[in-house]
């Protein structure tokens, strides 16, 4: 918890609007790799792009550059958010019982 | 110099380095080691986690694969990414914050069972094994080419080093070994493909070289035409079995990437919840490098491949390749077994083409005296007449140097990176299995009791009954290193990640869904890929055989994780809504990992 007396209604925005952003970038992530890459790929093949058939290229190349993208707004979109409702986190290392664990 | 010679050399520098740097990072302190990736920034974590996860799969066969398969290949390449994202944006964050170490422990707290908990650690096991299986396949094609061996004796030398490497200590848990892995591999890969493509097309860089020209005409039009000369389907159209199955297939490696629990195991051990979401980019970044430079290798490496064999016209008699006349890396892999030339009209040459082409087929024998395909490989234990169509995919990344016409020093590189490749991987697996059997169950449910010592030695025999167990299966691979993995890959999809993403998702789920759920998926998929590859992938025991007709809507048994998934998800969902609503405790570890900060 981000502070003792965070509201509850603060979370539940808060998880209402990871879920939204989560949503918008699951829909791009489908469409560029099944959509284009597997359900549109012949009608997207008959665009001629430098030596590539479109649907060719975002199956082998493209949807893996957008995949990429797509993780750095979501990481960007969410560190906003953890700020718009301070759920910053302090710059700790992870205590010694947690880690410790690990090994 | 020799490329025996350069392969010694580079291999051995590679092997020194690892080893040192274990050494090194491991005497310096204790402390970093227990605060393992505390000091480390997420791009050195992401690093670390592409080594980790990219595996002989990735290295050796993939390319493989895609150059056999062509459009039908890009399952792997959409696959193998897209799972990061899932897996950034469903997973990591939540675990992360929930900071406990293991997949079955926070399956086990979720859910508020032991059960629960030995099931994770049941179908986390099955998954590692299989997936140890593929690297084994990996590790022995790389070792009989590089001691110039059958295929068998380098899988058991293989066996030894990986058995040596990962029991050595705690390796796996020191990042810096597995950056420098990553370097190796990705020099490795990248290296030979830049002199490729250049060769070839003038292009530096293989990504744009593989939309390049060749002689005033695309690489990828003069590939198609090049292929359908001798019958195949055209390479950038050609699909895997039907559009379905590679729908599934793709969502079958998505989501098993985001279920696999030595990949989940990284995200935990990051210092903050926003290092868990930027290590899985930069994780991407890195994997992204590899995965967008292999289907150029993969097109070239086909292309060089079928110009070698047929130098002249295809439709020609004399065109083949004589085969007193073929080249040296010819006759290295014919040792391995996984390319072997049947002379079958004895015309003294080589004809590669596709004889299941029946219309092709019959036309080049009526013109050319073409009595079948002539480039076969040859499975383990099997003699020349049990020789297999085409040859072994997982020749070609190996080769491709070779085919090339590359230095020695090149085509060293290429095998030890695919060392580093398995190794890292395999390494990183057994200590997942280990880790399951001696902490998860002995200590956290058989004999909580146990000492750290008696743990520590339950890990190492765990280790090595996992090694010996997948060398086994691995001298009869139930398919290319590339579709072994996809069966472990299916194995995740369909068990671990079905239940991680409703215990994050739904406060409703309760541990009666969790394991119904969890033991439908994993048995759906396990008796699919069973009845056609056969009971724990021994050979003659399967009882429908691996023909198409008896695949369900056509999916093949790679492919059918997606399916269990599904069957996952419906069956919780159903046998939770039917049970009792989960205790408070469970409603708020959910509330808590919702939301970072402490």
């Amino acid at each position: 918890m981000a502070t003792p007396d965070t509201p509850e209604k603060n979370r539940q925005a808060y998880w209402r609007e990871n879920l939204r952003i989560v949503a918008w970038l699951m829909a791009v992530w489908f469409l560029v790799s099944y959509g284009c890459g597997i359900l549109f790929v012949e009608q997207l093949n008959k665009i001629e792009l430098g030596g590539f058939k479109f649907g060719f290229w975002m199956a082998q190349q493209g949807s893996i550059y957008v995949f990429v993208v797509l993780i750095f707004i979501y990481v960007r979109l969410m560190n906003r958010l953890d700020e718009k409702y301070s759920f910053n986190e302090k710059d700790e290392p992870k205590t010694k019982d947690e880690t410790q664990e690990q090994a | 110099m020799d490329v025996k010679i350069w392969t010694y050399i580079i291999v051995g520098l590679s092997f020194a380095s690892y080893i040192g740097i274990a050494i090194w990072s491991k005497a310096k302190s204790t402390k970093e080691f227990y605060i393992a990736g505390g000091g480390v920034s997420p791009v050195a974590n992401g690093m670390a986690t592409a080594a980790d996860w990219m595996s002989a799969a990735s290295f050796i066969s993939m390319a493989g694969l895609i150059a056999f398969s062509g459009y039908g290949g890009s399952v792997f390449l959409m696959g193998w990414t897209g799972g990061y994202v899932l897996l950034a944006l469903l997973l990591a964050p939540y675990l992360r914050k929930y900071g406990k170490f293991t997949v079955p422990e926070f399956i086990g707290e979720r859910f508020y069972s032991k059960t629960a908990r030995v099931v994770a650690v049941v179908c986390l096991i099955l998954i590692s094994v299989t997936y140890v299986i593929g690297q084994m396949k990996g590790v022995g094609v790389a070792f009989s080419r590089f001691l110039e061996t059958d295929y068998n004796t380098g899988l058991f030398v293989g066996m030894g080093i990986v058995f040596f490497y990962a029991v050595l200590g705690g390796m796996k848990g020191i990042t810096y070994t597995q950056i420098v892995q990553y370097v190796v591999l990705i020099f490795a890969y990248t290296v030979p493909a830049i002199f490729i493509s250049l060769e070839l097309t003038g292009n530096p860089i293989p990504q744009l070289g593989l939309g390049g020209d060749v002689d005033g005409e695309p690489l990828l039009v003069k590939l198609d035409k090049v292929v359908t000369d001798l019958g195949f389907d055209q390479y950038t159209t050609s699909v895997m079995g039907s559009k379905l199955n590679m729908f599934m297939y793709t969502l079958s490696l998505m989501i098993g990437t985001a279920g696999l629990p030595h990949v989940i195991i990284r995200f935990f051990t990051v210092p903050k919840v926003s290092d868990a979401r930027l290590s899985a980019g930069w994780a991407l970044v890195f994997i992204a490098i590899l995965y967008t430079t292999a289907p150029a290798v993969a097109a070239m490496a086909r292309y060089n491949l079928t110009n070698t064999l047929q130098p002249g016209d295809a439709v020609d008699a004399n065109g083949s390749l004589e085969f007193d006349r073929r080249p040296d890396w010819f006759k290295k892999w014919e040792i391995t077994g996984l390319l072997k030339h049947q002379d079958k009209n004895a015309d003294g040459r080589i004809q590669y083409y596709n004889d299941a082409n029946k219309p092709f087929a019959v036309s080049a024998e009526s013109d050319n005296g073409w009595k079948g395909n002539e480039l076969v490989h040859i499975p383990f234990g099997k003699s020349e007449k049990d020789a297999k169509n085409g040859p072994d995919n997982d020749f070609l990344v190996l080769a491709n140097p070779e085919i090339a016409g590359l230095p020695g020093w090149v085509i060293a590189l290429v095998v030890a990176g695919g060392l580093a490749a398995a190794l890292s991987t395999a390494a990183g697996l057994l200590l997942a299995i280990s880790s399951a059997v001696s902490h998860d169950l002995l200590k956290g449910i058989l004999k909580p009791e146990i000492s750290e010592q008696q743990e520590l030695n339950a890990s190492r025999i765990a280790m090595i009954g996992a090694i010996a167990l997948a060398g086994y299966f691995g001298l009869n691979p139930p398919d290319f290193a590339a579709g072994t993995v996809a069966i472990a890959f299916g194995l995740a999809a369909s068990s671990i990640f079905p239940v991680l993403m409703m215990g994050i998702f739904s406060k409703r789920m309760n541990k009666q869904g969790a394991i119904a759920g969890m033991i439908a998926g994993l048995g759906v998929t396990l008796l699919y890929v069973f009845q056609h590859k056969g009971i724990m992938f021994i050979p003659g025991t399967s009882f429908l055989g691996t023909m198409d007709e008896n695949w369900f809507f056509g999916i093949t048994p790679n492919a059918f994780g997606a399916i269990g998934a599904i069957v996952n998800f419906i069956v919780a969902l159903i046998v939770s809504a039917n049970t009792e609503a989960p205790p408070q405790e469970a409603r708020e570890l959910v509330e808590r990992i919702r939301v970072p900060g402490d």
